[in-house]
């Protein structure tokens, strides 16, 4: 498997404050790669930078998708490349319907695609299909609504910012499943997280901190350190300690 | 008949169906400036034209207890670059009685032309009035447009407006409608337009809320850009008990644009409720970027969102 995302010491400053310090990660085509990390350790942004959103362009470091490099591009423009991004609380569109928002996303339009990306999350089509995208979708609904898109898009990456937030647990399961299907179909997954337990479906687990990566390894064995290490956030407790992590476990 | 013909070729690009004007069972009014070029009658329905200098007289009448399974079709327009269009509608809704209209008013070539509507609509008892007004104008820009109404409604009654203009220039326009909604009775009052150029755009919306459980919604949602200007007043008074209402004004600017939202929300009884909301700025930036994350260019994005919000 190749590198499809590679970023080199990536750095983000927003109205004076340091977000992101020299950052550095690289994900595998065809992987499920988990960021996890604590509330304000960057994750967020680091997804932001990553697809080039308005005011989240990297002061220094260099982003290449596919060998190709795409610091500087526009939203759209990494888009088409096939980067794409799963917002941890999505926009509502008034007067778009649902059919009509999961096609924006399709190369060719294919409404049995869109059915069937609805099938995916569980959401019954006759139900959703011609709904707007709009408050009336509870959190919960707007969320499966952007798997569903995803779904459809077929995107060569796809960053997953918190997939799981307000999700009951019970849906929980259907989301890592739509995960799993997203990685059959070939699209390699960033998933963001802060529960250990979700990012165990990764293969492999960066665990960030501060704004940097502090940690990379098996998903399992990241979580474990996370649970045991993280929580409470060592960085909190002891504001002078640099990223909250001894370095010697840094790999 | 050329006139009626040419009416016809607007009406259908302002998004009319023109076979309904052979259906018998539909009842329809063209109106050609101060001309009427074509009017069809059903059971129950009373439409009287009358011609004036300026445009026609129109009192309509839908009888007691009778509720019209089709909507009645109106057109109306003035196809040359010049000219006048005055229609004054009086339009009685009796007790038990219902109807839906649909207006399509179209100016595709204007220049230089004024279309007025005075509307005194009483709607009654347990009755029911919905009346939709769709605009086709030109790329032009010279059209004003002032449409005016006052409205009572009755007891245990539901009445309906939708003003939409989103296909071609603005040009000036000023609306104003006025309802009064008596006890158990519903208003809901929608207006969509699209202003760009230097359109220029003004909306008085007001509900008066007067009987006991009477319902209001006063809605807008307005696109300007470019140098056009807007100013929407939306005005909700409650005066009786259990008496609920919402104001809802949504205006997005791009360019040089300027736009300006004046809610206005008066309660004087205490076991009343008015409520508002308004949001006037650029288009939301997450929303044009999710679009964007999806292969959108910016300014394709921005379309989606604009016209999603004026759909």
């Amino acid at each position: 498997m190749g590198i499809l995302l590679r970023i080199e010491k990536i750095s983000l400053n927003l109205e004076g404050r340091q977000i992101l310090k020299d950052l550095s990660i690289s994900v595998k085509e065809g992987t499920i790669h988990s960021i996890l990390g604590s509330n304000a350790a960057g994750k967020s942004s680091l997804a932001y930078v990553i697809m080039g959103c308005f005011d989240y362009m990297a002061q220094s470091g260099t982003i290449h998708f596919l060998g190709e490099d795409i610091t500087s591009l526009p939203v759209s423009k990494r888009a088409k490349m096939g980067i794409t991004l799963a917002w941890q609380e999505p926009a509502r569109f008034e007067g778009l319907t649902i059919k009509d928002y999961i096609a924006v996303g399709m190369k060719n339009r294919d409404d049995a695609l869109i059915t069937e990306s609805l099938h995916q999350v569980l959401l019954e089509p006759s139900d959703y299909l011609e709904r707007q995208v709009d408050k009336t979708l509870s959190g919960g609904e707007r969320k499966r609504i952007e798997l569903a898109a995803i779904f459809a898009m077929r995107p060569k990456l796809v960053i997953l910012d918190e997939p799981d937030s307000g999700i009951d647990i019970l849906a929980l399961d259907n989301i890592i499943n739509m995960i799993k299907a997203l990685k059959k179909q070939g699209t390699t997954i960033l998933l963001i997280t802060h529960r250990e337990e979700v990012s165990e479906i990764a293969d492999i687990t960066s665990l960030m901190c501060s704004g940097s990566i502090v940690h990379e390894g098996k998903s399992k064995e990241v979580g474990k350190y996370f649970k045991e290490k993280c929580i409470p956030c060592p960085t909190k407790i002891f504001p002078g300690k640099e990223n909250g992590v001894p370095k010697g476990d840094k790999s | 008949m050329q006139d009626y013909e040419a009416m016809l070729g607007a009406y259908a690009q302002a998004g009319g169906l023109p076979e309904i004007f052979q259906d018998s069972k539909i009842a329809h009014l063209v109106v050609h400036k101060n001309k009427v070029l074509g009017s069809h009658l059903v059971k129950g329905l009373i439409l009287e034209p009358e011609e004036t200098a300026s445009g026609v007289d129109i009192k309509l009448k839908v009888e007691q207890g009778l509720k019209l399974e089709n909507p009645v079709h109106l057109c109306f327009g003035v196809l040359p670059k010049e000219g006048v269009q005055e229609i004054n509608i009086k339009a009685k809704i009796e007790d038990g009685a219902g109807v839906k209209l649909l207006a399509h008013c179209v100016f595709p070539n204007a220049v230089k032309v004024v279309h007025k509507m005075q509307a005194e609509i009483e709607v009654g008892d347990n009755a029911y009035y919905e009346y939709n007004e769709v605009h086709f104008h030109g790329e032009d820009g010279g059209i004003e447009v002032i449409p005016k109404a006052k409205i009572k409604i009755g007891k245990n009654s539901h009445l309906v407006t939708n003003f939409s203009l989103l296909k071609g220039r603005v040009g000036v326009f000023d609306l104003d409608y006025e309802a009064e909604v008596l006890e158990n009775s519903s208003l809901d009052m929608t207006a969509k337009i699209y202003g760009w150029g230097d359109d220029k755009i003004k909306i008085r919306e007001a509900g008066r809320l007067v009987g006991k459980s009477s319902r209001g919604l006063i809605k807008s949602r307005i696109a300007v850009k470019d140098r056009a200007v807007s100013e929407i007043i939306n005005e909700l008074t409650a005066s009786a008990p259990e008496a609920r209402g919402h104001v809802d004004c949504v205006e997005i600017i791009q360019g040089n644009a300027q736009a300006r939202a004046i809610p206005i929300v008066n309660v004087t009884d205490e076991f009343a409720k008015v409520t508002h909301e308004a949001a006037i700025g650029r288009v939301d930036k997450k929303q044009v970027e999710t679009l964007m994350a999806r292969g959108l260019e910016e300014e394709k994005a921005i379309d989606v969102v604009v016209a999603g919000m004026l759909k």
